[in-house]
């Protein structure tokens, strides 16, 4: 079965950073975490909590929608897979995606789209994260 | 640079408002962090001018290892110190190391003082001089409030700024990092203040591409394996450093009220045993440490009858709780949770802050100083007094204020009580009355902090304390942290980052160090600090030690005087010889 990540227990977030470090080496072969597709912040200042911007794993993900170029093609699972060759820049997925999860490479003229690899949940020191497994059917 | 043979340097004219870049080859040798940080020191100070003049620089680096390994986490500032007139050194996690690697640099150096107040925004993109004429004034929370909801970059940036202590250049003040963290030591508040800036904001999203992604990765997932998995580093996470408090009351270590007790009757009360269970609402990170040791503890104050009450947040540590603690002779976790708060708003370093009011404590009783003075009924315990005490430090509300807003070596000038001043190197002493190790390490250390060479711990794991042996270790473990500091490796990760962990990363990143390089930085850096602080008058000759020290017994019982001077002698001749074949070999 596909699996999907999950973000459900952000309250024990430590706000280390390594899992955007750990997608943004792994996924990016880059330092800069600003290449990560996780984005761990606070909701206001260090004295707020944690939240995470995640890709939710739409069923029907309005990024593909707005694509015109048919470089996000539907996941299994939930999400999208990004096809390098065919995207344009046009960054219409950026302003589709409602949760704020895709943005854009400017070094590399892609969006940052996640792949659900689950790198991110191998180094959380704190199992804020995690993998679902989830039928194709199956809508969040 | 990662995967660069140069140290990349952004130079900050703030009376100009003009800013240059310079690629440095010649740094590369000295890695990054304290010995980056103090070789531009050298290049740049102005040796027979005020610490505060606007031509003094402030200097911030990173290391190579910054952020892209677990718990390569600081980042180290260098100045002419205000409070003791030479080595300024203060090092400080969050997120600033993040931020200055991502905006695309190693070491930032700021000179000059703005005509109005200001902050500066650094990105990859830009370097901004922006108005802080209505933020001047402010406390540290507000400041950072304001800059948040200004400036873009949520989770990315670095927001560094001080309070009224620094504005008004009290030579304790700290500058605040990213809430939880600071520049603490020395006075670099100060140095801000003297320059109109208020604060700094920094981000990026410099391209970094990683060269070898199988070996780096392989080598991080090692490195996080040893920090999460073993008990290298457990200690942090669970009480965290406050767990010191018991230990040390236990062995007659725990500086108390003023130190004329070395154990405290409430220690049980404000042990980190207590905070964790009354007091503790999260734990949180420096970016890229997957530890958690900065602890918030939460306290509730009530601000009007029929049940009105406000909850505030602060951050506590055992250095903190000794200082604010157990040294004033508070007596519960909510009010030195309070106490802290109330450093925290005005920008202060604790442990100064603590000192000075310890001893204004006593000399008060003693009546070299009166309650004219103080405007406050100081009095160890009373914690709403101290309160008091703290906000006119930072505002200098009058002549004694003005007085110890220049440290404890200025005020026993003034008023006398030199004895029971609790002062190693022109520094006020840190929450270890361990013994001799401890007492001549923080003297001599480069920056007269208990971090440069942890006599402390030498005392507090000797079978029996031996001359030639504390003057070996002090010695010793303050070139291996000169190693660490230079890389920028939290000192809490000191197990774990051996030597042969470090050249490990760094030839994964490309720096393809020997052992014996590592040696030579050690020695380089060492020396080089010492240089400075010759340069800027430092001299140990005729050094005296407070009598206090030796009236309130250790864990080993009372230190003998004669005995103490006897090794910072032994120190001194050994240091200096070593000195000489370093700048021989130069």
């Amino acid at each position: 079965m596909p699996k999907v990540l999950r973000a459900d227990n952000m309250n024990k977030c430590l706000g280390c950073f390594t899992c955007m470090l750990t997608c943004a080496a792994v996924n990016h072969n880059n330092h800069n975490l600003a290449k990560s597709s996780i984005k761990v912040k606070t909701r206001g200042g260090l004295q707020s909590k944690f939240a995470a911007t995640i890709c939710v794993a739409c069923k029907e993900p309005a990024c593909a929608e707005a694509c015109p170029t048919n470089a996000l093609v539907k996941r299994p699972g939930g999400g999208v897979k990004l096809i390098e060759e065919k995207c344009i820049a046009c960054e219409k997925c950026v302003s589709a995606c409602i949760v704020g999860s895709i943005h854009m490479d400017y070094d590399r003229k892609i969006p940052i789209v996640c792949k659900h690899c689950g790198a991110c949940v191998r180094m959380c020191p704190h199992n804020c994260l995690s993998m679902e497994e989830v039928s194709e059917q199956d809508d969040r | 640079m990662i995967g660069k043979d140069f140290i990349r340097v952004l130079y900050i004219d703030l009376r100009n408002q003009k800013a240059d870049i310079q690629e440095r080859k010649d740094l590369y040798k000295y890695l990054g962090g304290a010995g980056v940080a103090a070789k531009l020191l050298e290049e740049n100070m102005k040796k027979d001018v005020d610490p505060l003049h606007e031509n003094q620089p402030l200097i911030i680096s990173i290391g190579p290892l910054s952020t892209i390994f677990p718990v390569v986490t600081k980042a180290v500032a260098t100045f002419v110190s205000p409070h003791t007139g030479e080595y300024g050194e203060s090092h400080a996690g969050g997120r600033l190391a993040m931020a200055i690697r991502n905006a695309g640099y190693d070491a930032i150096v700021i000179t000059g003082k703005a005509q109005k107040p200001i902050y500066l925004v650094i990105t990859d993109k830009n370097i901004e001089f922006k108005d802080a004429r209505a933020i001047w004034g402010l406390d540290v929370e507000e400041t950072g409030r304001v800059i948040r909801e200004r400036e873009p970059g949520p989770g990315k940036r670095s927001i560094i700024r001080i309070g009224r202590a620094g504005e008004n250049l009290v030579t304790y003040s700290c500058v605040n990092v990213d809430t939880y963290r600071h520049f603490g030591r020395l006075g670099i508040g100060a140095v801000f203040g003297s320059k109109n800036l208020k604060a700094i904001m920094i981000m990026g999203e410099e391209d970094l591409p990683i060269s070898n992604l199988k070996e780096y990765f392989k080598t991080y997932q090692e490195i996080y394996k040893k920090v999460t998995q073993t008990d290298a580093m457990a200690k942090y996470h669970e009480l965290g450093t406050p767990m010191n408090i018991k230990v040390l009351n236990s062995i007659n270590s725990l500086p108390t009220k003023n130190l004329l007790q070395s154990n405290f009757e409430y220690a049980d009360d404000i042990s980190g045993e207590t905070f964790a269970e009354k007091n503790l609402v999260r734990k949180v990170s420096c970016v890229g440490c997957p530890i958690g040791c900065i602890h918030i503890g939460q306290f509730r104050r009530e601000f009007d009858k029929g049940y009105e009450y406000e909850s505030i947040a602060v951050s506590y540590d055992h250095e903190l709780i000794y200082a604010l603690g157990s040294l004033l002779g508070i007596k519960t976790t909510d009010e030195v949770l309070q106490i802290i708060d109330e450093v925290e708003l005005a920008g202060l370093d604790a442990i100064s802050t603590g000192v000075v009011l310890a001893w204004a404590t006593e000399a008060l009783r003693k009546g070299l100083i009166s309650r004219e003075d103080t405007l406050a009924d100081l009095e160890f315990g009373n914690t709403m007094e101290y309160i008091k005490a703290i906000d006119n430090i930072a505002e200098r509300v009058n002549e004694f204020y003005y007085t110890i807003g220049k440290g404890l070596k200025e005020a026993v000038k003034k008023y006398g009580g030199e004895e029971f001043a609790l002062l190693y190197g022109g520094n006020e002493m840190a929450g270890y009355h361990t013994g001799y190790a401890f007492a001549l390490g923080q003297t001599v250390g480069a920056r007269h902090s208990h971090l440069d060479n942890a006599g402390y711990s030498y005392d507090q794991s000797a079978k029996e304390l031996k001359d030639e042996e504390i003057i070996d270790y002090v010695i010793n473990e303050e070139k291996e942290r000169a190693v660490l500091t230079s890389l920028c490796i939290c000192l809490f990760a000191r197990k774990v980052y051996d030597r042969a962990t470090i050249l490990k990363a760094l030839n994964v990143v490309g720096i393809n160090w020997t052992n014996d390089d590592l040696t030579r930085l050690a020695n380089d850096v060492f020396f080089t600090k010492l240089k400075i602080k010759k340069e800027l008058g430092y001299s140990l000759e005729n050094y005296k030690f407070p009598k206090r020290i030796f009236e309130t017994p250790t864990m080993w019982g009372k230190m003998d005087e004669e005995r103490l001077n006897r090794l910072l002698k032994m120190y001194i001749e050994r240091v200096e010889k070593e000195y000489e074949d370093w700048s021989r070999g130069k």
